[in-house]
């Protein structure tokens, strides 16, 4: 099975670092992987994508024109992103700063108050966990428990430090499905 | 590990030790990598003024015997290609990368395959031939990068890796294990001072037209080894295959997921991916038409590839062709279609 | 008999191809007996232009190697990086670094890359037949100046020595002739000076030197020498422009 999901929002909200958690978690457990961030101009102009293939045979394309999943941490993604959802796809969205009503009748909404979560937890900076967490929750495509387990080594060095706080945003997010 | 940078790791385990470069997108990240990572070895990284000053470090430290590499994206692969053009009267070697993007002009910078022509017909002036590789997948490169330098010192002649935007920004799990540490040359023609034995001169200006045939001769004697010797292809579901998928590069990766959707459905379709696009793997292809086959060319560009497979058949085989110039990036879904819809009227065509 | 006078080891038995009068000679010449003299023969790296200079990998008995137009330092950046403990230099015309080369010399020196240029200033693109160059003098007919050169329309002539002087990368520049005896002495004593420079790690050097093209001039060699004392040397002034070593 291959599963394609694209992550998006403004420069800054963490959007590509989720995805590569995903990625590498992913990874690890085995699978094919591929990460597709978006680059030039897109970057620079204030919002920010990227894609994450994950399957169990090789990759074709890392660019997903119907994904299964996509997350949408803005406005302008969700309008944009949640038009070339596939037909019976999700779309996780920051309901904080957006607005969820969509046109489109085909599609799951899964609505996370991220920003509201994060704060309540200290810091706007862990929203990204929180809503993977939340995502993890909504898609099973790496097991929860495997992404927790392996946290230090999904982070790499560069975020070691605060793994404690990003695996309580990433409950956080996963518990918020559940309820 | 995005593309760029596992270029540039393999780079490094190959013994590349001099990097010079101009930022441009999409291989950006590969300079970058290689701004941090050749300090490190102990080895040289510039940042150049320009794609042509880079190139012409680069000579400069191929001929004082530095295994050397630069690299690009299409706009400044025009402006190297006057170096490429003396690093091959020389017969010095180096590798120069081409990140392709969407051209003519400024193009834009998304992923093409329409420097094809450029790479695979010299590029630069006058008559020469670089080896030209292009590796389909991040893993890929660990392979093609330490062949292009290999390749580049056996035959002493810059090699080309022709990779696109989104092999450069694409990441993949990729491991290095397969890197053996580099062969040792004997290099007898490098600069490095006349000491204990007579100075040398490396030069390409030939005033006698006599003696620059013979040196072109040479060179054809020599690119006609590399065609012997060096074609590099895979193939893919290709014994029983009634139209065969030719397609390099992410095109290749796109064109095999198709493929497989091809086959659930019980449409004999197959594929040859040229590793190397010169010299390009003609005979296997003569061969695939002699037993009947159609072939299906696909390319990120207006058609480019499709005329040497046309060379390559000689008129034998039916060539249909598909493109998407521009950088656009086709689906996997899409090119199903394209190939289905072929398979069918040509099926018909036959009845 | 004492021999007071003979070919420095550094150059081959070959003729010079130069043209009656030209400096290029001259400055070959005093290249080869400074690399003698300094005991460099067997370290020194020669980067060829295109232009009049081109040939001198067929004069000099040392190692070169021959550049496209303009990119002599650029090539001269790569040799000296992988072997900083050769003497490179590159020996390119007014065309060739004043030109189309400007801007790998520009950024090599300001790079204060440890090689030397001998900047070879006739005023004019000598192997094409006698165009204009960047340092072709106001007035002055060149073949693609024909009623002289309109600094209006053609710009006016580089001073190479004084751009090069206000990057804070470049440690010696120096303006020399090679029009008369004493001229000559004094060249010979910059080139000294540049490669010691190189070799002291001091930084990037340059020698340019103002050389007669009779041929493309049309003048005698005489009235050539003549002239770059009393027109050419007034707008590039003859002495050190830079000198931090
Ligand atoms: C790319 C390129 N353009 C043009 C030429 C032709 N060309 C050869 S030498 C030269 C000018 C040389 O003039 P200069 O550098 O002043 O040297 P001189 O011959 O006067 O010593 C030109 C334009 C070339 N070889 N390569």
């Amino acid at each position: 099975m291959t599963i394609k999901t694209i992550f998006s929002g403004f420069g800054g909200q963490g959007v590509l670092s989720m995805g590569f958690t995903l990625a590498n978690a992913a990874m690890l457990e085995g699978k094919y992987v591929t990460y597709l961030p978006s680059y030039g101009v897109e970057v620079r102009g204030g919002t920010a994508n990227c894609t994450v293939v994950v399957s169990d045979e090789e990759i074709a394309s890392p660019v997903a024109s119907e994904p299964e999943f996509v997350v949408a941490m803005n406005q302008p993604s969700f309008a944009r992103f949640q038009s070339v959802l596939t037909s019976g796809g999700l779309i996780c969205v920051n309901s904080s700063i957006v607005n969820t009503t969509s046109a489109r009748g085909d599609i799951e909404v899964l609505a996370v108050p991220t920003s509201d979560l994060a704060e309540k937890m200290g810091t706007i900076k862990v929203a990204n966990m929180i809503m993977l967490g939340a995502f993890l929750k909504a898609s099973n495509i790496v097991a929860f428990d495997f992404m927790l387990n392996n946290l230090q080594e999904i982070l790499g060095e560069g975020k070691a430090k605060m793994i404690k706080l990003n695996r309580q945003a990433l409950e956080a997010g996963y518990t918020f499905v559940k309820e | 590990m995005s593309g760029n940078a596992a270029l540039g790791e393999a780079a490094i385990l190959a013994g590349c030790t001099c990097y010079f470069g101009y930022p441009i997108t999409p291989q950006n990240e590969l300079t970058e990598y290689m701004a941090k990572r050749v300090p490190e070895t102990g080895g040289v990284f510039i940042q150049s003024e320009s794609e042509i000053a880079a190139i012409n470090m680069v000579l400069g430290a191929s001929v004082a015997g530095a295994r050397a590499m630069t690299s690009s994206s299409s706009p400044g692969m025009s402006l190297k290609q006057e170096g490429i053009s003396y690093l091959a009267a020389d017969e010095l070697p180096a590798v120069v990368v081409d990140m392709v993007r969407g051209g003519p002009g400024m193009g834009n910078i998304s992923p093409a395959q329409s420097d094809y022509f450029q790479a695979t017909r010299g590029g630069g002036h006058g008559d020469y031939k670089t080896i030209v590789l292009a590796p389909g997948s991040v893993q890929e490169l660990t392979e093609v990068v330490p062949l292009a330098f290999d390749l580049a010192d056996e035959y002493r002649n810059p090699v080309i890796i022709l990779g696109d935007g989104m092999l450069g920004q694409m990441m993949e799990p990729v491991s290095f294990e397969n890197i053996k540490p580099p062969k040792k040359y004997q290099k007898d023609y490098i600069l490095t001072g006349a000491k204990d034995r007579p100075s040398r001169m490396v030069r390409s200006l030939l005033f006698d037209t006599k003696e620059e045939e013979e040196h072109n001769w040479k060179l054809f004697r020599k690119y006609q080894r590399m065609e012997r010797n060096e074609v590099r292809y895979e193939t893919f579901l290709l014994d029983d295959a009634e139209m065969v998928v030719v397609a390099y590069g992410t095109g290749a990766r796109i064109a095999k997921g198709a493929i497989k959707r091809l086959r659930q459905e019980n449409l004999k379709v197959g594929m040859i991916r040229p590793i190397t696009l010169w010299p390009f793997p003609a005979k296997i292809m003569k061969e695939t038409a002699q037993n009947g086959a159609e072939f299906f060319v696909f390319e990120m560009s207006a058609g480019q590839m499709v005329e040497d497979v046309r060379l390559a058949l000689e008129g034998k085989g039916h060539i249909h062709f598909y493109g998407r110039p521009g950088g656009v990036i086709p689906t996997p879904i899409e090119l199903f279609r394209a190939i289905s819809r072929h398979y069918y009227q040509s099926r018909r065509g036959k009845k | 008999m004492k021999q007071v006078y003979s070919r420095p080891r550094s150059l081959k038995p070959a003729h010079f191809h130069y043209c009656p009068g030209c400096g290029h000679g001259i400055i070959g010449r005093l290249i080869a007996e400074v690399i003698d003299e300094m005991d460099l023969r067997e370290k020194a790296i020669c980067v060829a232009p295109a232009g009049c200079g081109m040939l001198v990998y067929n004069y000099f008995d040392i190692d070169a190697l021959e550049s496209a137009h303009g990119r002599g330092a650029a090539v001269a950046t790569g040799i000296k990086r992988v072997r900083p403990e050769n003497l490179v230099f590159s020996y390119q015309g007014d065309g060739d670094l004043a030109a189309i080369g400007t801007a790998e010399g520009f950024h090599a020196a300001n790079r204060g890359e440890p090689i030397t240029i001998i900047f070879v200033n006739n005023g004019v693109y000598g192997m094409t037949g006698g165009q204009m160059a960047p340092t072709t003098l106001s007035e002055q007919v060149t073949t693609t100046t024909p009623s002289g050169r309109n600094t209006k329309v053609a710009g006016h002539p580089v001073r190479i020595c004084e751009v090069f002087a206000v990057l804070d990368g470049t440690t010696y520049l120096e303006r020399v002739a090679v029009n008369k005896p004493a001229a000559i002495v004094k060249a010979k004593k910059a080139i000294v000076k540049a490669f010691r420079t190189q070799l002291t790690g001091k930084g990037f050097s340059l020698v340019e030197i103002l050389s007669p093209c009779p041929t493309n001039w049309k003048m005698s060699p005489i009235e050539s020498c003549r002239w770059i004392d009393d027109v050419m040397a007034k707008q590039f002034p003859l002495g050190v422009v830079k000198d931090v070593t």
